[in-house]
């Protein structure tokens, strides 16, 4: 069988930032795999490790920028992968899920996996739809929130992590898209000679006309108006100086609490 | 038209969000001129129809089909409400399971989805908040379209307890089996074990700012100095460095002590939706704008590495 994986690069703030317009300013961002993605990649890579999968390739929407990400992704063992962007593309806000499907549809239609797998969300815009949203479009089965996965025959049997300590045994027909939540596996580190191998290993570029598609895809009712740091409703009695000092003072109200006491 | 809310239960019980579904609901329906209809799907319909005649709603919709939730009955149900109510908003939880169905839903009737919303408005059409770069800022996103999907953040609205009278009906609904191609087989309690979190009375909590398994030994120290029980946020667990019984927060559980002491952990909102009640709430973080700082009622800004050590030593 054949796996499709979807990666996404996000950002991630410094501590300290500025707004700029309608997102953070870009001195204040660094880049990396999205966290959730990291745990999907490596749920695919086991798959052929194990002999379910044939072939795993690994999808991403993004700039060109990004294949520095995606190329971490082919050293953990992932065979091939695809890069979807054009001047369209990077003109749309892409905070609509439907958009994004699409766009992963027509990749969908092209390679004809068995499986796809996706993070739960993307730790940017944490929408946490667009494996559900992709599945009902390609009208393949799926599950959200896994965080066990297990083929046998035409079923996956997953586990569902739901809140509060509880999950739920479920099986699934194939083909199925399933979202990745953290803590599935360990994801691996990518070793010298995996980083080596992605060298060569081929990110192809594909563009709207590429799949078929034209900027209409990208139109969408769904735009950001504003971006603003939340007030703080703090009122937490910080305590000040240096670390013995702060130690002190965070020791005399344990007591007070009753912390402590033998 | 009107505004739909789909109702969120589990093993015979309505959650929470069910009733701050309702309030989401009232407060659009009201701002659009309409009314507000809430449908409850599978299990005891009945009985879950008496707990959802709240305050403002007009008419609850039970569907009777099997025990549990299951998305690709949840997905038709709506289908076929939709259909029959053609509502402007259709309101579902951002839990677990909404996350399971709301975004087919979303797709197979071709309304614009806006997931996790925090806060809602409608004024010539839905302008919604919500979080992003983990909670670091807020935005304001509107939606240019008559019809639209939305999924609401638990803990976001008051939940609605005055009861109502509101019309109760069964709604019919064929499902279509061939379109069912999941089934739950069961359901598995994961966070037991010998410790017991949500007993202790007083925590210290860890989480991703002790950036190594080894340093966890700093925050066990201080746990054994002060006498209380260790818990840590989700990445801990994740990375398999404490069980899962140990785990705060919305998948995990959730904990009331005397006093909750959290050492490098952000707060984002799963965390702090498994802490908030706790009597006293500590923390200390590198991050001054750390959303824990929020909930805290003491504050330490600093290097856990140094301020932990040290505190330990107040102690010995």
């Amino acid at each position: 069988m054949k796996v499709l994986v979807t990666v996404k690069e996000v950002a991630e703030a410094a501590d300290d930032f500025e707004i700029d317009g309608l997102d953070i300013a870009p001195e204040y961002l660094e880049y990396d795999l999205n966290e959730w993605d990291e745990y999907a990649v490596e749920a695919a890579v086991q798959l052929g490790e194990d002999g379910h999968a044939d072939e795993v390739v690994s999808v991403t929407i993004g700039p060109e920028r990004t294949e520095e990400t995606i190329r971490m992704a082919l050293a953990k063992g992932v065979d091939r992968a695809i890069r979807v962007w054009d001047d369209d593309i990077g003109g749309a806000g892409l905070l609509d899920v439907e958009t994004k499907a699409e766009l992963l549809e027509a990749v969908v239609a092209e390679e004809d996996p068995d499986l796809v797998l996706t993070g739960v969300q993307a730790n940017d815009d944490g929408f946490g739809a667009t494996g559900v949203t992709l599945a009902e479009r390609i009208g393949f089965e799926w599950a959200a929130v896994v965080n066990d996965l297990e083929l046998e025959d035409a079923v996956a049997k997953v586990h569902r992590e739901l809140e509060g300590g509880v999950e739920e045994h479920t099986e699934v027909d194939l083909p199925a898209v399933l979202t990745i939540q953290t803590g599935i596996n360990e994801p691996r580190y990518a070793s010298l000679r995996g980083i080596r191998q992605a060298q060569s290993k081929e990110i192809a570029h594909q563009t709207l006309a590429d799949l078929g598609l034209d900027a209409s895809t990208v139109e969408s009712p769904i735009g950001m108006t504003a971006m603003y740091e939340p007030e703080t409703e703090s009122d937490a009695t910080i305590f000040e100086g240096d670390a013995e000092e702060t130690a002190v003072k965070l020791a005399s109200v344990l007591r007070e609490k009753g912390v402590g006491a033998e | 038209m009107s505004v739909l809310a789909v109702a969120d239960h589990r093993r015979g019980d309505l959650r929470d969000v069910s009733y701050e579904l309702v309030t989401a609901g009232r407060e659009l329906a009201e701002a659009l001129g309409e009314e507000l209809h809430v449908a409850v799907v599978s299990g005891d319909v009945e009985s879950f129809a008496k707990d959802l005649s709240l305050d403002g709603v007009d008419t609850v919709h039970t569907v009777d089909h099997g025990e549990e939730f299951n998305h690709d009955v949840y997905v038709q149900a709506v289908e076929a409400l939709d259909s029959a109510l053609e509502p402007t908003v259709v309101l579902m939880p951002n839990s677990v399971n909404g996350l399971d169905y709301a975004p087919a839903v979303a797709s197979s009737l071709g309304l614009p989805l806006v997931s996790d919303a925090v806060a809602l408005e409608w004024d010539d059409g839905l302008t919604a908040t919500r979080e992003m770069y983990a909670s670091k800022v807020e935005t304001t996103v509107e939606v240019d379209a008559d019809r639209v999907a939305v999924t609401v953040r638990g803990g976001e609205w008051e939940p609605t307890e005055d009861t109502g009278s509101p019309a109760v009906e069964a709604f019919d609904l064929t499902v279509d089996e061939s379109r069912v191609r999941s089934r739950v087989t069961g359901f598995e309690e994961v966070a037991g074990g010998d410790v017991d979190i949500s007993d202790a009375d007083v925590l210290v909590s860890v989480g991703r700012g002790i950036e190594e398994e080894e340093n966890l030994e700093l925050v066990e120290e201080l746990a054994d100095a002060l006498g209380a029980t260790l818990s840590a946020s989700r990445p801990i667990v994740d990375n398999g460095w404490l069980p899962k019984n140990r785990q705060v927060g919305q998948s995990g559980k959730v904990v009331t002590p005397d006093v909750y002491l959290a050492v490098g952990i952000s707060g984002a909102v799963q965390h702090v939706a498994g802490m908030k009640g706790s009597d006293t709430i500590i923390a200390i973080n590198t991050d001054p704008n750390a959303p824990i700082f929020d909930i805290a009622d003491y504050g330490i800004v600093g290097d856990l590495f140094d301020v932990v050590p040290a505190l330990t030593e107040q102690f010995r």
